[in-house]
């Protein structure tokens, strides 16, 4: 079956971000496909490389790079929340004459559409929020 | 943007007030761009989502919030083919709302009716 | 149909709000602070026993467990899940709704 996640909180202030990839990751063990992992409102969090955790917590950024790696998962990031929030790729940096970006590996940044599209494809939408 | 004809039904729960988080207003920037895939669409405010459609909201006064006010957009989503609003109706009488305070017309659904509602729906999307 | 509850009862009315508007055969799975519905001994225990009436009630283990609870604690007749069962609750089930 092929499943949307939709992540509505960043990672550690909420569980939302944990659950949503314990979700994903036994989904993904049962062999069901994930169409796409959508990440809106604070979840925008989820996808800045600059998070550095204490060594000793797990790292929910990168946790979800490499089960993206892993699995060939789509991580996007929805574009007008990470706008709002300071998070950037490299085109987006660009365009509007900031000097970084922070996007981490796996995760692209998109339109709300896409959350649409995710919605009309899959067989099932689950959101994870607080 | 239309994808390959398929009409799914969408559900956009509100359940949270305006203003003191920004979940009220993204919400509603997913119903605006979802318009544009042609679903069929619903709105249904619960618990203090309702408050997201009262009338008479003022933030960008010079002696306001300074926040942009936004339940006007309430008011466009019919030219967007966004038509179906539902209200809870215990969530309305519990806050001493009536209809003639909201911002635009909806349908007043009782437990069971918004029950049936939701179970209709293909995709549900709260915030 | 499948409900999430994920908020403590007594934080917010998520979940009395499910309770009242989901239909009599849902299916109702309270993981995160949710799982403090599902506890007994509560002033939620006879709420939620006469739910069960009417839903099938599900609470996620490994959050029960996070939060130094066992399965002795929940409720009799909620059945209790790992997450691959949410991951079947959810494929079994043709519409999810989150109350966040």
């Amino acid at each position: 079956m092929k499943f949307a996640i939709l992540v509505n909180e960043g990672p550690y202030q909420h569980q939302a971000s944990d659950s949503a990839y314990q979700f994903t990751k036994a989904a993904l063990k049962k062999g069901h496909e994930i169409f796409r992992v959508f990440f809106y409102h604070d979840g925008v969090n989820n996808g800045t490389r600059l998070t550095v955790p204490p060594q000793d917590d797990r790292h929910v950024v990168n946790r979800w790079s490499e089960l993206s790696k892993e699995n060939n998962l789509d991580l996007v990031v929805c574009i007008a929340a990470a706008q709002r929030r300071g998070l950037l790729d490299e085109n987006e940096a660009k365009r509007h004459g900031k000097n970084a970006n922070n996007i981490a590996e796996g995760f692209r940044i998109s339109g709300l559409g896409q959350l649409i599209e995710a919605g009309v494809q899959s067989d099932r939408l689950v959101v994870f929020g607080d | 943007m239309e994808e390959e004809g398929v009409v799914k039904k969408f559900l956009y729960v509100n359940r949270k007030a305006p203003y003191g988080s920004i979940y009220a207003l993204e919400s509603l920037e997913v119903v605006l761009i979802g318009a544009a895939f042609e679903q069929d669409v619903s709105m249904v405010f619960i618990d203090d989502g309702v408050y997201q459609l009262k009338k008479d909201q003022q933030t960008s006064v010079s002696s306001g919030i300074g926040m942009k006010d936004f339940s006007k957009t309430y008011r466009a989503l019919e030219g967007y083919d966004v038509e179906k609003l539902y209200v809870d109706k215990k969530s309305m009488e519990e806050r001493g709302l009536s209809v003639d305070e909201l911002v635009v017309p909806v349908t007043i659904l009782d437990d069971a009716q918004m029950g049936e509602l939701m179970e209709q729906q293909d995709v549900v999307l709260s915030f | 149909m499948l409900h999430t509850v994920n908020k403590s009862p007594y934080e917010t009315n998520s979940l009395s709000s499910c309770l009242r508007l989901a239909r009599k055969g849902h299916t109702i799975l309270l993981f995160e602070n949710g799982i403090y519905g599902a506890l007994k001994g509560t002033c939620f225990e006879n709420v939620v026993t006469d739910a069960l009436n009417k839903y099938q009630i599900c609470v996620l283990m490994p959050d029960i467990e996070a939060r130094g609870m066992r399965v002795d604690n929940v409720i009799t007749g909620i059945k209790t899940v790992d997450y691959a069962e949410f991951v079947d609750l959810v494929a079994s089930n043709s519409t999810v709704q989150a109350w966040l």
